[in-house]
């Protein structure tokens, strides 16, 4: 782990992979120190913002140990999902296998929102399998809301319409942000996810 | 119920209170606005709690009606024709227009009880990012004043700086991917003379100048940032993160900006020669 500076109200934890990121954001929300405004968990790296003293942070972070297997301890929540997407069959071109694999690949792997980012409620979800998939050459410049999509090793689901690189495999109707409904986000660091195939809608 | 109504926005007028800090782990970001000292002052000069929301009015233009009689405050970038930092009471009928500010670029407009249009995540504050809160107000939109407040403050004028005219000194500390970038690199930040883009807005403010060097190649896995963060995109070319910025970026952070002088980077103007001085 290493603390790296990020001005005078805030401190970036760098650490080591995706799975030490969550295990740190974990145990650091279980019992956040005094003064913390803001957690944001990336890919490496956790960002804590304080209204407080960068040395007592400094020392809180520092005492933090990452809470090992974080990937599979969040809730669970199912999302239906009509496997319909406009590069489906690209995917499965990319991955060497057929449309109808690529779903099943899909929705028999378990997902864990890793962290947030982009836009309001856009999840970052990682699993055990092995997914390599290269963005879209040029992105569309719009994407429509609910649509399920893959990009490197991350799935996501575009919680409204927006430009997007991702590749789209699917769409689904569950709201996954409503800045009406409370939590208003569906997906939040931790909680694990699970496609479900609801067949041609 | 206490109104006004805007006649014109100007070229941008929105809502602003102190924003939606707490939710970043969500992909919301902070929001509220951008000069938060001169936000602070107007609601204080109105007898408002901390947190009503007012008007954040750039570059002045903004006429508003006053539909009932109000108290309101004017803080920030001083617009011609208006009173600035003191209490002032609208009569119902009276129209109050924004010029031009002589400095500086954002102004506050709090009426006293706040504008109470709904609460979006806990925050009424526009977010031009990610869309959330109040759309930038339009003309003809009449705006609800609430009734929540607090004994005024028995100041008749407070006794605040106007923004910089002419150079602008920011102090900033190294940030987190200072090393990404050769002490050349580093000492280019810190010494050139840059000018404000007239592409800066509410995420950010971008500088025009020499590009800076750097000492690796390759793409940041993106990474939590907080406001202030000068972000050093492929162009090599700074941009300062301001209240609408995402939680998250791909570009190195060189530096963050002192958070003291947040509030003076939220009023540079386009064209205007900012200096960043390492502290």
């Amino acid at each position: 782990m290493r603390l790296l500076p990020s001005g005078d109200r805030a401190l970036l934890v760098e650490l080591d992979d995706l799975d030490e990121v969550l295990g740190y954001y974990t145990a650091l929300t279980a019992d956040p120190p005094a003064d913390v405004v803001d957690v944001v968990p990336a890919a490496r790296t956790v960002l804590v913002t304080t209204s407080g003293s960068l040395d007592v942070l400094s020392r809180a972070l520092r005492a933090v140990t990452p809470i090992a297997g974080a990937q599979t301890s969040g809730d669970l929540i199912e999302i239906p999902v009509v496997y319909d997407g406009e590069d489906l069959s690209d995917v499965a071109q990319l991955l060497g296998c057929s449309a109808a694999e690529v779903v099943e690949r899909h929705t028999g792997d378990e997902w864990t929102v890793a962290f947030c980012g982009f836009a309001p409620g856009f999840g970052y979800l990682t699993s055990a399998g092995s997914w390599d998939i290269p963005r879209r050459e040029s992105p569309r410049t719009k994407v429509p809301t609910g649509a399920v999509a893959l990009a490197g090793e991350f799935s996501g689901v575009y919680p409204r319409e927006s430009p997007g690189g991702w590749q789209l495999i699917g769409r689904t109707s569950v709201r996954i942000f409503d800045s009406s409904r409370e939590p208003a986000a569906l997906f939040h660091p931790g909680r694990r996810v699970r496609f479900v195939d609801a067949g041609r809608g | 119920m206490s109104s006004l109504t805007v006649l014109e926005p100007g070229p941008l007028a929105t809502i602003q209170d102190r924003g939606r800090a707490g939710q970043a782990a969500l992909g919301v970001p902070a929001s509220g606005a951008c000069d938060r000292a001169s936000y602070s002052l107007a609601n204080r000069l109105v007898g408002n709690p901390d947190g009503a929301a007012a008007i954040e009015v750039t570059y002045g233009g903004l006429v508003v009606h006053a539909d009932t009689d109000l108290v309101v405050a004017i803080t920030g970038a001083p617009c011609a024709g208006v009173p600035l930092n003191a209490p002032t009471t609208l009569h119902a009928g009276q129209v109050l227009r924004l010029g031009a500010p002589a400095s500086g670029l954002r102004t506050y407009v709090a009426v006293r009880g706040g504008i109470d249009v709904p609460a979006v995540l806990g925050s009424r504050s526009t977010d031009l990012l990610s869309g959330l809160g109040p759309a930038p107000l339009v003309a003809n939109q009449t705006l609800p004043v609430g009734s929540s407040v607090e004994p005024m403050p028995g100041v008749d004028l407070a006794p605040v700086a106007h923004p910089a005219e002419g150079n602008v000194v920011l102090r900033v500390t190294p940030g987190p991917r200072r090393d990404w970038f050769t002490d050349a690199g580093w000492a280019s930040l810190v010494a050139q003379t840059y000018h404000v883009s007239s592409n800066s807005n509410r995420v950010g403010v971008r500088l025009d100048g020499e590009p800076l060097e750097r000492a690796r190649t390759g793409e940041l896995a993106s990474e939590g940032m907080a406001r202030g963060a000068i972000q050093i995109p492929p162009s090599g070319t700074p941009v300062i993160f301001l209240a609408d910025h995402p939680v998250t970026g791909g570009y190195p952070v060189i530096a963050y900006v002192a958070s003291p002088d947040l509030d003076a980077c939220a009023q540079v103007r386009p064209g205007q020669p900012v200096r960043l001085l390492s502290s």
